[in-house]
């Protein structure tokens, strides 16, 4: 017999609390810390931060540990907490010149004035598992300090080398720092959009989103070939400029990767051929996401470049209206709550349609039976 | 009501009335006004980010938290029911956070959020209907493009719904467009009426009570005043249409409501019942019987229900 279903909210809470009880797991392992996460899942503490465009390694911790490791949903929580923060200032734009580098690297040049400065990387690791780590042998190595400290205002390869010989673009450079930058968590976003909101949507940008985009400008949909002009990942300080004060105070440290890409050059009979630029820039040690955010910005700077759109990258409507995953997941796992209502709808018209096209099959048979009854009549 | 585990919101008063900040409401208010004004115009407004997903009625939430006060009294429903877990779940989270008093009764509430109906029962003009909207550009499944949309609003280009509509005619023999059925808002704007049945169509129309539409993840606000006029788009000889069950409801009878339908075993049995819960059990207290009532053995012919009315 039908009973309409209720208890519904005594259902939400039990679920609740299984959930809490998934997410501690078996009680015989000791509990994870909130500064365990921060300090040993470091590249998950950034990820959050970066995608849930606050800066806070502690709240992102937490954020992980409530998520149960699921980084989208830690993305969310941050965002749900961000957006109840008040603003009280606006920073001055850092200054990645005087970022106090921990790791630089070109590759469009063998070795340059800065020099190549690897710092902490994967890249050069052989992916075997070490099973020491699993076994708590952990014997921490401890790096050698370089004998000399790096270059104070590191060269940046663009600016510095290459613009030097006039062969990249110049960027247009805002003449004053107080200019008004978009802020698309502020105002909905209108298109076409300007570079510096796409930045900021890029840099909010679902990291596998963004790579896969990056990926497909290097197959052929988008034709914006890039060099890794330059890659650099360290901290620099975040100043704001209180009204009442009229001059800049520190405020903190962050730690921020930036690439710049340089691209396929322009050029025509009358115009001096030049390399065109891509840029990405992202909380904390995160090339894969820098860089695919630098080739996802050229590609699409595509109209201002007078190029022809081909691929999805370089379709600013599709990038940007795509990217953020707490819209992607929320809106792609909606279709999870009831939708009963429309699917009667549907049912109905189904129904009613199959119930049209078996009754006028019925009559075509009928009139069918009727003509084959009449034809020997007519015969005789 | 037995306690919710480890809710933030509980735990700490960092939040403010209803949630959001007084700055936002303020803009979410400007942008009401503005869709009030031009009813049926979509409005950007600088839509937040809700500790809720987007798809669970973010927009909604953030329209009900701009207007709500600590005097209303708030009604959620979601496919026309109070009990279904998001309806709970958001009716939980303004009892919190803005402490407000909430019902099911449709007549006893001065705000009702909803998502895919509206209630059977005719709303007064002391009331506010907020709808939760996924996608509200009407025309966004025949141009994906925001910057064509637009341009086709404001140049009132809707040639392409009205093919689209001839077209389904002209293959289905019916405008096959069950839900989010168009219409036409004080013959200026095509208006997507949210993922309501088109059986709900009707009751947009010149309808006493404020109409309000938010839409979190596309950042969009639009609405209907009170006594606007609202027209499903039709032709003449295919005029709009609503459904219609052969069935009544099978707990309180009812002939004239937006009915389920409920699998009852694996032998092809089902019955119908009301999907608007408050209007059902209305009834049902009133006195109205369906065949498959509790009261009632089932498999009691059809007249068991008339009799009672």
């Amino acid at each position: 017999m039908y009973v309409a279903v209720k208890g519904g909210e005594r259902a939400i809470n039990n679920a609740h609390r299984l959930l809490a009880e998934k997410r501690r797991g078996d009680r015989d392992v000791a509990e994870i810390e909130t500064s365990q996460i921060e300090q040993q899942l470091s590249l998950s503490v950034t990820r959050v931060m970066a995608e849930g465009s606050l800066y806070d390694r502690d709240l992102a911790a937490l954020a992980i540990k409530q998520g149960r490791g699921d980084l989208i949903e830690a993305i969310f929580l941050m965002r749900a907490y961000r957006t109840t923060l008040p603003r009280f200032a606006f920073s001055k734009p850092v200054k990645t010149a005087e970022m106090d580098i921990a790791r630089r690297i070109s590759a469009t040049f063998k070795d340059l004035p800065g020099g190549q400065i690897l710092g902490p990387t994967f890249d050069y690791t052989h992916r075997l598992l070490d099973f020491t780590l699993m076994a708590n042998g952990e014997e921490p190595a401890t790096a050698h300090t370089a004998d000399h400290p790096v270059d104070e205002t590191m060269p940046r390869v663009l600016d510095d080398l290459l613009n030097y010989e006039g062969l990249i673009q110049d960027e247009p450079n805002p003449t004053n720092d107080d200019a008004p930058v978009a802020d698309l968590t502020r105002e909905a976003v209108k298109f076409p959009a300007d570079r510096d909101l796409r930045l900021q949507n890029l840099a909010r940008g679902d990291e596998g989103f963004v790579l896969a985009l990056g990926y497909s400008t290097q197959r052929g949909y988008a034709n914006s070939h890039a060099f890794v002009g330059e890659i650099r990942y360290g901290s620099v300080a975040v100043e704001i400029e209180p009204e009442e004060l009229g001059f800049a105070i520190d405020i903190g440290d962050i730690e921020l990767t930036e690439c710049e890409t340089v691209n396929k050059f322009k050029g025509s009979k009358t115009k001096l051929p030049q390399f065109t630029r891509g840029y990405g820039l992202v909380f904390g040690q995160n090339e894969r996401k820098a860089i695919s955010m630098a080739l996802v910005d050229r590609a699409m700077r595509a109209r201002e470049m007078g190029e022809q759109v081909m691929g999805p990258a370089q379709d600013e409507e599709f990038v940007m209206e795509h990217s953020d995953n707490v819209q992607a997941t929320g809106f792609v796992e909606h279709i999870k709550l009831p939708h009963y209502v429309d699917f009667q709808g549907e049912l109905e018209l189904v129904r009613r349609m199959r119930a049209e096209v078996l009754e006028r099959l019925a009559k075509a048979d009928a009139a069918d039976a009727e003509n084959a009854r009449s034809q020997p009549e007519a015969a005789e | 009501m037995e306690q919710t585990v480890n809710n933030p919101l509980e735990a700490s008063s960092a939040y403010n009335f209803a949630y959001l900040d007084e700055q936002t409401k303020r803009m979410i208010r400007r942008a009401l006004l503005k869709a009030v004004a031009i009813p049926g115009y979509q409005v950007p407004f600088a839509g937040r980010e809700m500790p809720m997903p987007y798809g669970w009625g973010t927009g909604g939430v953030q329209v009900t938290a701009a207007v709500i006060g600590p005097d209303d009294t708030l009604k959620v429903i979601d496919q026309g029911a109070d009990d279904t877990t998001n309806a709970v779940s958001i009716r939980q989270f303004f009892a919190k956070t803005a402490n407000v008093a909430t019902t099911e009764k449709t007549a006893e509430a001065s705000i009702i959020q909803t998502r895919h109906r509206i209630p059977e029962k005719e709303l007064r003009e002391d009331q506010i209907l907020v709808y939760q909207v996924p996608i509200p550009e009407p025309l966004r499944f025949l141009e994906p493009r925001e910057t064509e949309t637009r341009k086709m609003h404001a140049l009132e280009e809707y040639g392409l719904m009205h093919v689209k509509l001839y077209e389904d005619i002209s293959r289905h023999g019916h405008i096959a467009t069950t839900y989010a059925y168009p219409v036409m808002v004080d013959d200026r704007y095509v208006m997507d009426p949210s993922p309501t049945p088109k059986f709900d169509n009707p009751k947009m129309d010149m309808m006493a009570a404020l109409q309000l539409f938010g839409a979190g993840r596309e950042k969009r606000i639009y609405a209907l005043p009170p006594y606007t006029k609202v027209k499903s788009l039709d032709f003449e000889d295919h005029p709009f249409e609503v459904q219609s069950w052969k069935d009544e409801c099978g707990m309180c009878g009812a002939t004239d409501s937006y009915l389920d339908e409920v699998i009852l075993d694996d032998k092809g049995n089902r019955m119908f019942v009301c999907s608007d819960t408050d209007y059902c059990s209305e009834r049902q207290d009133a006195g109205h019987r369906g065949p498959q009532h509790h009261d009632q053995p089932l498999g009691t012919s059809h007249s068991n229900g008339k009799a009672a009315e």
